[in-house]
């Protein structure tokens, strides 16, 4: 795809999707070394996040879902605290209190992934209201799946934000299955992105392999968002080249997709077609995208040791940050 | 002091913090045309930005709140306990939930008020009495005003406070009337339990709609030589043990009255406290005067048998006398 981004985007957009890729491929070796448990991994939607979070400002929001380390590594988190926060450890994000499943960094504006499907649209909705309220020019995005997309919350917040022109992107992450079940015996239109027609709002399907295009529909829907024109929905079509998480074996060794399959869209790696965009136009040479790969892996590499360093937390943890008084639990 | 109306109490305490505060705005099913009337006036005042109608979408809206708070709104959100179900997840995954989580990342002023209607025959689904239920999610500051005086100070509280607030507006106390304080700085501070009246000889913890009913049991006993105190909690999280155990320790007596139904209720938790911190101060084993544990029947001749009533707790006070 030609484009008129930037270098300097360009290759911050391969930087981070790297850091994915290198975080969730230590992750994995950890798992299997038994040093951690099991999460799920991104690879294979690296350019969703990424691409979308290029097109967002330090000030915007993001919230996210339970496959959880790619959408706040795009939006700028540390790695160091991403890494002991699934540790368990009290240097992690949430001082160990959350896990995998519930990164957050709000001095970047990730207000937390979430365990809990669909759970954290609303919030992403609210975001975007007190950006209308109070006149600031801030958007908010949230990322979800295709499961997801079946949820009251989810069709309640596209509601809400298209009845009140409300600054929010509604990011489908279509990878295709939910667990083990296909979109297609669970979705009763073609595309997700079909119902924005509902709701009286933009819905844009992009092939969610492409960063570029991620990057694009992203900024065409911010831009949007910060004119006052309300909320987007963008369909980003994607895969899961892993299974629903580490440390299921039982799904791991169903038979609900075709290794064919895996391997027809594994042609179509995110970093891989990222990175001959940027060498086909001449941005960078293969040997400069190779060190932004080595110096994530370096980068990833750190954060581990640092997080096996980091200490866990100790008792006096235990009843802080219930409330934010001083007060008494029970 | 001027007399007030409980429900004209709870408004003069939202609409003085929407003046003092910029931040703080209301939404939810129906609030400008105040159709539970606490919020009657307010949507002249302060107009279609502050004022918000939402769509029927509590799991929406309740997240929304939740949402606009982390990034620095305050918002009230009005609704009745019984459509809270419906917005569950935000309201226990999100609100109560997310603070902690994050490790104190998040800091969330939302109030959620809860209009709680019951005794009316409204049936089952019209009828909930739920503020047990979320005793037990922690992460919520669960408040429960007696009288229109702590119905306005504990809202202006509530709306000040910096975590998520549920404040149930009990609908049998609605149209009650009392001295509320014009001055725009009372509060009324969570945690600290109202003795409403003194007494040496038997205890009444008494909740919500059960405070004026306590306080005529009290009135009843009196004429036969008892003296009854009866202690309002005001806020169930944080609960004021210290006053109820000091009241204890003074009459050897406890008799807790409580609106909601009987298992797993605030007056369960309150005696288990009390059994586990006082049990040798107490002369009598306790008495609970909690709702009957069925739904709420429509009819009126059932109905009137599920809810404490002064009768039933006067019953009670004897009990525990032998």
């Amino acid at each position: 795809m030609t484009t008129n981004i930037s270098k300097d985007l360009l290759m911050l957009m391969l930087e981070r999707m790297w850091r994915i890729r290198h975080f969730e491929l230590k992750l994995t070796e950890m798992y299997n070394a038994g040093e951690v448990g099991g999460v799920h991994l991104y690879i294979g939607q690296e350019a969703v996040a990424v691409g979308a979070c290029a097109a967002l400002k330090d000030s915007d929001y993001i919230a996210g879902n339970h496959r959880s380390h790619g959408h706040p590594i795009a939006k700028g988190a540390n790695l160091k605290k991403a890494m002991a926060e699934i540790f368990g450890r009290i240097d992690g994000y949430c001082k160990g209190k959350g896990g995998s499943m519930h990164l957050a960094d709000f001095s970047v504006g990730i207000l937390g992934e979430s365990g809990i499907v669909a759970s954290s649209v609303p919030v992403a909705t609210g975001a975007a209201l007190a950006s209308k309220l109070e006149g600031k020019d801030f958007v908010s995005a949230v990322f979800f799946g295709d499961g997801a997309s079946n949820q009251g919350a989810c069709h309640e917040s596209m509601n809400l934000a298209s009845v009140w022109d409300l600054p929010v992107l509604f990011i489908c992450e279509n990878n295709q299955y939910a667990v083990t079940t296909s979109y297609k015996d669970t979705v009763a239109v073609e595309h997700i992105s079909d119902r924005a027609q509902a709701y009286n709002m933009p819905g844009i399907l992009v092939d969610g392999q492409d960063a570029i295009a991620m990057y694009e529909a992203t900024a065409q829907a911010v831009e949007r968002a910060r004119n006052g024109e309300g909320p987007t929905l963008i369909e980003a079509l994607t895969y899961r080249f892993e299974d629903h998480s580490l440390g299921l074996e039982k799904i791991r060794k169903s038979e609900y997709r075709e290794e064919s399959e895996i391997d027809e869209w594994r042609l179509r790696d995110p970093l891989d077609l990222l990175t001959k965009s940027i060498v086909d136009s001449g941005t960078a040479t293969p040997a400069e995208c190779d060190a932004v790969s080595a110096n994530a892996h370096a980068e990833v590499e750190e954060a581990a040791e640092f997080a096996r360093n980091s200490p866990f937390p100790d008792e006096s943890e235990l009843y802080k940050d219930m409330f934010a008084s001083d007060m008494p639990v029970v | 002091m001027t007399e007030k109306m409980f429900m004209q109490a709870l408004g003069m305490g939202i609409a003085e913090e929407m003046r003092i505060d910029p931040k703080v705005f209301l939404m939810g099913e129906d609030v400008r045309a105040s159709v539970y009337g606490a919020a009657s006036g307010l949507h002249d005042e302060f107009g279609d930005e502050r004022i918000l109608n939402t769509p029927l979408s509590e799991n929406g809206f309740f997240g929304a709140a939740v949402g606009a708070a982390a990034v620095g709104m305050r918002p009230i959100v009005e609704t009745l306990t019984s459509f809270m179900w419906v917005g569950m997840d935000q309201l226990v995954s999100q609100a109560a939930k997310m603070r902690y989580m994050f490790g104190g990342q998040a800091t969330l002023p939302v109030v959620y008020r809860a209009v709680m209607y019951y005794g009316g025959g409204s049936a089952a689904h019209h009828s909930d009495r739920s503020y047990p239920v979320f005793m037990n999610i922690g992460g919520l500051k669960i408040v429960t005003p007696g009288t229109p005086a702590d119905a306005k100070g504990l809202m202006k509280t509530a709306i000040r406070d910096n975590d998520p607030v549920i404040m149930f507006e009990d609908g049998t106390l609605l149209g009650t009337r009392g001295e509320v304080p014009d001055d725009p700085d009372f509060t009324v501070p969570f945690g600290v339990a109202n003795i409403l009246r003194e007494g040496t000889d038997v205890t009444v913890v008494a909740i919500a709609g059960s405070v004026p009913r306590a306080l005529a049991a009290a009135e009843e006993m009196a004429k036969e030589g008892v003296s009854v105190e009866v202690i309002d909690p005001r806020t169930l999280v944080p609960l004021d043990k210290e006053t109820i155990l000091n009241s204890v320790g003074k009459t050897g007596r406890l008799v807790v009255a409580d609106p909601a139904a009987k298992v797993c209720s605030a007056a369960s938790e309150i005696m288990s406290i009390v059994g586990e911190e006082a049990f040798w101060d107490l002369q009598a084993p306790m008495q609970k005067v909690a709702s009957k544990q069925v739904h709420i029947p429509f009819s009126p001749s059932l109905e009137k048998l599920v809810y404490p009533t002064s009768d039933g707790i006067i019953e009670s006070i004897k009990k525990t006398l032998g």
